[in-house]
């Protein structure tokens, strides 16, 4: 039996984070995927806020993972919302289809 | 009042040309006509003024540039030499305007035609009354310009466009020797006015100059530079190809600009300037040749022609050769008595073809016509008076100042001046030859044209006729009436005065008697060898011309001018051109500098739009690399 570790933690927040990133633009198909990947990093984030608070015994860290939280849960809110009503607007949330930035 | 005599004719043009629509074409024809021939009386009485009471006068009009050293004004000189010039200038004109209004009289554009006629005059008067050589450039170019507008007057005639460019681009060699002659004149002496100039011309008799590697006599270098400015004025051998095109424009203008004055305009200047010219023995002899082979080569030319008003051009290109032989034995008061007379009775004979041309409705091959004097009997009678005055028929005119101009070569004593007298009597024979021809096929023998019947022709009306009779009056009486005042003795002393300086005093013995009648007699016997030649035996030149065909050949192709300027100077700059468009412009320039950038632009920027796919995923990718780049740059660092 291994003793999980400052390391453990951070390589786990690590993973999270590029499998965020990975999903942001290796997914074509859901615009809510982007959401939920933007989620995970922000859980990747946490996971190291919280690591480093126990680790160097600082409350703030987790007062701040807390601010992230509440802040995440905004933002999933108006993101949603946002999704919604482009959906009434185009038609479609798929990520191949939305292509209106192009030059 | 001298003022008036330049004013008026640019007051006209610009009457008739800016408002010409307003005033309606009858006006303009009126006010143009009105004010050159006032112009025309005012130089009459300038002319008497000067003849008779020694009137000289030097009036500053305006000041033109003022900077540094160079002092140029607008201004008026009068003295014996630009009287004459006004007079000739200002009547000619006078009449060739009234004359238009009969023959342009089919014309829908004629404001724009008497535009141009009254701003040539103005052009040339100032051009003749300038006391300073850029006034004189001035003119000079003012009267190509307008040259070149008249020449092209009907501009949907290809022809005559490229008669008018080609007018255009000889003098443009021409001038290019004048332009740099009037540099040397500034360089040298710092000023351009006549009198400073000619004052301080003595004081750099031996001075010399490296023009061009070669050790030059700076007097002779002007001479021949202001000469060959002149040549291309006045259509000498060389530079003489435009003015037989340049009778594509209509027949009032060759009377006024192509025979009468603008060509005479370098016979003027030459005489103007003989306070250099005479002390150049080098300029006045290459004078002598040039105008001496101009006689001979456009006679003989002439010879052969068929259009009627090429014949006539030929003539005034040799007779302009008369004029410069005059000048270049240093005759010049006799090179300016024939530029008198020759402008009446040439300016006649233009006038006098444009009525035939007229009448036979825009026909101008002689050989088209013919048998019409009955039908043309005033025209056919003004048309002889013509032809004896050029011919140089006892008692006319051309008598006076063209045996003058023999006589004179032939006592100047040297090889030069003995030769021109010789060649000068051929082309005298010449001359009556080719005039009688003309007259002959055009008026005698059978009526030959097929596209108008006989009766069709008619006689022009009384506006072209009246201005014909008074040139013809001038084209009688002009040599008798002021033989004395311009060659004779006492026109030396007392009528020239300082206008024309003779370093060495003419000479005033008589040539011997057979010398003397030498020219007359045959020109007298010209007259029946021609009628039997083109009227009764017709057969006998066409034999002659059968056994003859590389000579006809020769002469009926202009000696192949057109065709030697086409190989050497034509072809080549066509060909530098074509690659200097085809090579240097649309390949080098065109390809490096706006087409290539904007091409290289074009590529890169289809490359980058390629970025824009428009998808989020690939931004925040992107986004991604470039935060990592920066995250590693800095890290590393």
């Amino acid at each position: 039996m291994i003793e999980i570790g400052l390391g453990h933690y951070l390589t786990l927040g690590a993973i999270i984070f590029t499998i965020g990133i990975v999903g942001i633009f290796l997914n074509r198909k859901n615009i809510i995927v982007i959401l939920m990947s933007i989620e995970l990093i922000l859980l990747a984030v946490n996971i190291n806020l919280v690591s480093f608070s126990i680790y160097l015994n600082d409350l703030s860290g987790q007062v701040f993972t807390l601010f992230i939280l509440t802040v995440a849960a905004a933002e999933a809110a108006i993101g949603l919302a946002i999704i919604v009503v482009y959906y009434r607007n185009s038609g479609t949330i798929r990520v191949e289809e939305i292509d209106k930035l192009k030059g | 009042m001298e003022i008036l005599i330049i004013a008026l004719p640019l007051l006209a043009s610009i009457i008739s040309g800016f408002f010409g629509k307003l005033i309606g074409d009858r006006n303009s024809e009126i006010v143009t006509s009105l004010f050159v021939v006032i112009s025309a009386i005012l130089s009459a009485i300038v002319f008497y003024e000067v003849t008779f009471n020694g009137y000289q006068e030097n009036i500053v009009i305006a000041t033109w540039i003022n900077s540094g050293s160079l002092d140029v004004n607008w201004s008026m000189k009068i003295d014996s030499l630009s009287a004459v010039m006004l007079v000739v200038v200002t009547s000619v004109s006078a009449l060739v305007h009234i004359y238009s209004i009969g023959y342009m009289s089919h014309d829908p554009h004629k404001p724009r035609f008497m535009a141009y006629l009254s701003l040539f005059t103005f052009a040339m008067l100032m051009l003749v009354t300038s006391d300073n050589f850029l006034q004189l450039f001035f003119g000079w170019e003012g009267v190509g310009l307008c040259s070149y507008f008249l020449i092209g007057f009907w501009f949907k005639k290809d022809s005559a466009n490229s008669a008018a460019m080609k007018a255009f681009l000889v003098n443009r060699v021409g001038d290019f020797g004048f332009a740099l002659g009037i540099f040397l004149i500034f360089y040298l002496f710092g000023t351009v006015n006549y009198s400073e100039v000619f004052q301080l011309i003595p004081t750099i008799k031996e001075k010399e100059i490296i023009f061009l590697g070669l050790n030059i006599n700076v007097i002779d270098l002007i001479c021949l530079l202001l000469f060959v400015g002149a040549m291309g004025k006045s259509a000498q051998i060389f530079l003489h190809t435009w003015l037989p095109d340049a009778m594509e424009g209509p027949t009032p203008v060759s009377a006024l600009i192509h025979a009468a004055t603008m060509v005479t305009a370098g016979v003027f200047l030459v005489v103007r300037c003989s306070p250099i010219y005479e002390y150049s023995e080098l300029a006045l002899n290459v004078i002598t040749i040039v105008g001496m082979s101009t006689a001979f080569f456009a006679a003989s030319v002439a010879l052969v022609q068929t259009d009627i008003k090429k014949i006539i051009a030929y003539s005034t290109c040799s007779q302009l050769g008369y004029m410069f032989f005059a000048t270049g034995v240093g005759a010049y008061n006799v090179a300016m008595f024939h530029l008198f007379t020759h402008a009446f009775f040439k300016a006649l004979l233009f006038l006098g073809s444009g009525s035939v041309i007229h009448a036979f409705k825009d026909e101008q091959n002689i050989n088209n016509m013919g048998g019409v004097y009955k039908k043309l009997p005033y025209t056919y009678v003004l048309m002889i008076i013509g032809t004896l005055a050029l011919t140089g028929f006892p008692f006319l005119s051309g008598f006076y100042s063209k045996d003058a101009i023999i006589e004179f070569a032939y006592l100047r004593g040297n090889t030069s001046g003995y030769y021109a007298s010789g060649i000068g009597i051929v082309t005298a024979f010449f001359t009556s030859v080719y005039s009688w021809r003309l007259i002959f096929k055009t008026f005698h023998g059978k009526f030959n044209n097929k596209l108008i019947k006989i009766e069709e022709t008619h006689e022009s009306p009384l506006v072209m006729l009246i201005p014909l009779v008074i040139l013809s009056i001038g084209a009688v009486f002009a040599g008798f009436f002021f033989k004395e005042l311009f060659i004779g003795k006492e026109g030396i002393n007392s009528f020239w005065n300082d206008s024309i300086l003779f370093l060495e005093p003419l000479s005033t013995e008589h040539p011997p008697f057979w010398f003397l009648i030498l020219t007359p007699v045959l020109v007298i016997i010209s007259i029946p060898i021609s009628y039997y030649l083109f009227v009764k035996n017709k057969d006998l030149p066409r034999r002659i011309v059968e056994i003859n065909q590389p000579l006809y050949q020769f002469l009926l192709n202009k000696w192949y001018f057109d065709e030697l300027y086409e190989k050497i100077f034509i072809l080549p700059s066509k060909k530098l051109g074509l690659f200097l468009w085809k090579f240097f412009d649309i390949k080098l320039i065109d390809g490096f500098g706006p087409d290539g950038i904007a091409g290289l632009i074009k590529k890169f920027s289809l490359k980058a739009n390629k970025f824009q796919s428009g998808f989020i995923y690939q931004y925040a990718f992107v986004m991604l690399l470039g935060f990592s780049a920066l995250l590693t740059f800095l890290i590393i660092k």
